[in-house]
């Protein structure tokens, strides 16, 4: 038998919650404060703008290219590589000019430059202000609403100090991962929105099987065992379930980072961070707060 | 053989499921990011319809005024929204009154008591919702149309919330022309030109009341920059419009071999039209579009038969889109462009090579890991594995579900998701042969120990996935759809399937061993 974890495998987790809680805590607070004070590099999704994908025939000079869009007037401007070295991304901040107004003046403006270059226009995504308004609302709203669904079912399924348990951990990892985006300035999209939901479906789902044993374990040893041994028993004896799946999952996202190419990145990346971070929550986050929330 | 009625059931599953995807080019449907094309929401500026019908209204009551002889000094929208009218006395006031009130039972009478010569109509609540909604309702026809007869398979036009329209369109190769197409107001109307006004006057702001100045705008084919601006005083009632159309066709003129728009009348329109050449002969008529002055030909003398043309220097392409917009009909509002995606087919050719590479690697990389680390069982899983595959572009093609990038990276997740329910019976049965079972009694307390957690954990992802359809849009709706569609295949092949064919082949009660 091949065996990641040893079967016999016995860890007091829950003897070390300290110490989780205070790297969790210190993770949290730091996340916490990078959201306030560094904020969000919001995709024009949610600040709306324009994006334009382009493909040129031989790689172009960036500083070149910066300089001839100048005179368009059209506000803060992003000129970088997409991926591969010719194929350009333009991104615009919202302005005064309608969006199709920006996106022409854009497009005829490439055609100028490109000179006799073959040149491909791949994508033009463009969201005006008061739709990224929108956006960012429903998306906030469809993390609440998720939340307040799982919270109603683990309430149903277990005790209610359970779900609390569950839905903070799911705030921890949410919080972290959005910590890690503002951190490294990675772009807030619709797509990282979905991500998050998937995290919190993800890390639940992780939690859930823990407690599933937790109270199995309860109702099987009749008293015979405290709490504090139930919970750390639990914890050990899905550990190589947990590690398992994680893998295998991580397995697979990692290959859709890696292969699944530039438009797909942010996506798989929150999903990457989200996977690690999730695993870790409920292992030593979701159990320990039950049991410190139950004592 | 045992089991006859599982397999059976398996069976019959799979071949629905193989039935329904295959040939898979033609049964999965691909997104827009996937297969190219473009997303555009509109927004319906619908002030502007009730702008549009006060204007018909008052048109309307100056004439029904005149035929009933009821003086008034005047007769204007303002800007307010309102209906404003003056009376030389206040008798012919309550006479506009009565007839005002019977005529036009949506107009609520909001005039100030102070004032007797003075009356002010607004449009009453009701109405004024109508006309909004109605707007909005005709826009999408109107769109519908053009689409159309632009010749686009499969679009998808739609009312989304209170007045945006949702324009899909797949496969498309020239977003710009398609935008232009889709956004053109397309109102068409004839303005006798006033001579006796200079254009410069105009300009400096000494514009009569009852004119207008537009512009005639020539754009350079090429570069697409303004060329030249012609100035032009119009008289500000139009003599007609484009409702009176009933054809527009693209011919090419003789004279110059350049394309041009002719256009034709219904019998009222041709009456007006040779009415209002008659009485012009020698003056100038513009034809306006969208405030775009095109031509302003010289009546040279009465014009019967209906039928006018608008020549403006045009590409072919230009002319026929023209046609197209006219032959369609006129938007009650103009749209503007709220939002707009359009994904190039290249760069959604590239993104399915990619998201179809990483699929594939991700799958072998967890069947690989799990066979080395299951074994025998661990092709048990793998079996499960495939077959949640093809269950899950089975139900897809069924559903005519749309396969997006953010959708096969769903796919993706659930295949390292899926093998969850496995690896959790797997385990359960590990710890129960640890405990010293039998091989044919750990299979059956694994299954039934790991079942309640199984259902617990895939239910709250499902909650979050059925979230994620319900908030989300193209792309994400994807991702939800593929990914709730995997959470209860993959429960019915790592539950169902395996157990099969455990029961299958380890069922005995001689079995010794088993490689898990």
């Amino acid at each position: 038998m091949v065996e990641l974890i040893k079967s016999n495998v016995n860890i007091d987790f829950l003897g070390k919650s300290k110490l989780f809680f205070v790297i969790s805590g210190a993770l949290v607070i730091l996340s916490l404060f990078l959201i306030f004070t560094k904020g969000f590099n919001y995709g024009i999704d949610f600040a709306g703008g324009t994006v334009v994908q382009v493909k040129f025939e031989s790689t172009p000079d960036l500083d070149k290219l910066r300089n001839s869009f100048k005179d368009l007037n059209l506000g803060e401007m992003v000129i970088q590589t997409f991926g591969e070295p010719n194929d350009i991304l333009i991104r615009v901040e919202k302005t005064s000019a309608g969006l199709k107004e920006t996106a022409d003046a854009i497009q005829t403006k490439i055609k100028e430059v490109s000179g006799n270059q073959k040149i491909v226009i791949e994508r033009v995504e463009q969201v005006g202000p008061q739709v990224g308004g929108q956006l960012k609302k429903k998306a906030i709203m469809a993390i609440i609403y998720s939340l307040i669904g799982i919270l109603i079912y683990v309430s149903l399924r277990f005790e209610f100090i359970f779900s609390v348990g569950a839905v903070l951990a799911l705030f921890h990892d949410v919080i972290i991962t959005l910590g890690i985006f503002s951190l490294l300035g990675k772009e807030i999209t619709l797509p990282i929105v979905a991500a998050l939901l998937t995290i919190v479906g993800y890390s639940l789902n992780d939690t859930i099987v823990v407690f599933d044993r937790i109270r199995e374990k309860i109702k099987n040893s009749a008293g015979k065992l405290t709490i504090y041994e139930v919970i750390n028993k639990s914890i050990n004896e899905t550990l190589s379930r947990t590690i398992l799946t994680s893998g295998t999952t991580l397995l697979a996202v990692l290959a859709l980072y890696l292969f699944g190419g530039e438009v797909i990145n942010g996506f798989s990346f929150a999903l990457l961070i989200g996977i690690v971070v999730g695993t870790y929550s409920s292992i030593g986050v979701a159990s320990a707060l039950v049991y410190k929330i139950k004592k | 053989m045992k089991y006859k009625f599982r397999w059976a059931t398996i069976a019959a599953i799979v071949i629905a499921a193989l039935v329904m995807m295959l040939p898979l080019k033609e049964k999965i449907k691909l997104g827009l990011d996937l297969q190219g094309g473009m997303h555009v929401v509109l927004g319906v500026e619908t002030e502007k319809a009730v702008d549009g019908k006060l204007d018909t209204i008052v048109t309307q009551l100056k004439k029904e005024l005149k035929n009933a002889n009821i003086k008034y000094s005047f007769a204007q929208k303002t800007k307010d929204g309102k209906i404003k009218l003056g009376f030389q006395e206040a008798s012919l006031t309550d006479k506009a009154r009565d007839l005002i009130t019977k005529n036009y039972p949506y107009l609520v009478d909001s005039s100030l008591s102070n004032d007797p010569e003075i009356l002010v109509f607004s449009l009453d609540q009701k109405e004024y919702d109508k006309i909004k909604d109605y707007a909005v309702e005709q826009a999408v026809q109107v769109i519908r149309n053009r689409i159309d007869q632009f010749g686009v398979s499969e679009p998808v036009i739609q009312r989304q919330g209170k007045n945006e329209i949702l324009v899909q369109l797949p496969g498309i190769t020239d977003p710009d022309r398609a935008i232009d197409l889709i956004g053109k107001t397309a109102q068409l109307r004839f303005h006798i030109v006033d001579e006796n006004v200079s254009t410069q006057d105009a300009i400096n702001g000494n514009l009569p009341f009852d004119d207008i100045l537009l512009y005639s705008k020539e754009y350079d084919k090429v570069t697409g920059k303004l060329k030249q601006e012609i100035p032009y005083v119009l008289k500000r009632e139009a003599v007609l419009t484009g409702e009176y159309l009933t054809d527009a066709e693209v011919r090419i003129s003789s004279q110059f071999n350049e394309p041009y728009v002719l256009i034709k009348f219904d019998s009222a329109g041709s009456k007006l039209f040779d009415q209002i050449t008659a009485e012009n002969v020698n003056k100038r008529l513009a034809i306006v579009l969208d405030n775009n002055v095109y031509s302003a030909p010289v009546i040279r003398e009465r014009i019967s038969g209906g039928e006018a043309q608008i020549s403006g220097n045009f590409t072919m392409d230009e002319a026929k889109d023209l046609a197209i917009v006219l032959r369609a009909g006129s938007l009650p509002a103009p749209v503007v462009v709220l939002e707009n995606r359009t994904v190039g087919p290249s760069l959604g050719f590239d993104s399915i090579t990619k998201g179809v590479k990483a699929a594939v690697i991700g799958f072998l990389a967890v069947m690989i890991f799990i066979l080395f680390y299951y074994r025998v069982s661990g092709v048990i899983a793998n079996i499960a594995l495939l077959l949640n595959f093809i269950l899950i572009l089975g139900v897809m093609s069924a559903f005519g579900a749309t396969l997006t990038l953010p959708g096969i990276a769903g796919i993706i997740l659930t295949i390292g998701m899926s093998v969850d329910a496995n690896v959790l019976i797997f385990e359960r049965i590990r710890e129960e042969l640890r405990i010293g079972r039998t091989p044919l009694n750990a299979i059956e307390a694994g299954y039934e120990k790991a079942m309640s957690t199984i259902l617990d954990a895939n239910i709250t992802t499902l909650i979050a996935a059925l979230v994620l359809f319900q908030f989300g849009t193209g792309p994400i709706k994807g991702f939800a759809v593929t990914l709730s569609i995997g959470i209860l295949s993959s429960m019915f092949t790592a539950i169902f399937v395996t157990r099969t064919i455990f029961m299958t082949f380890f069922g005995g009660k001689d079995t010794k061993n088993l490689s898990i």
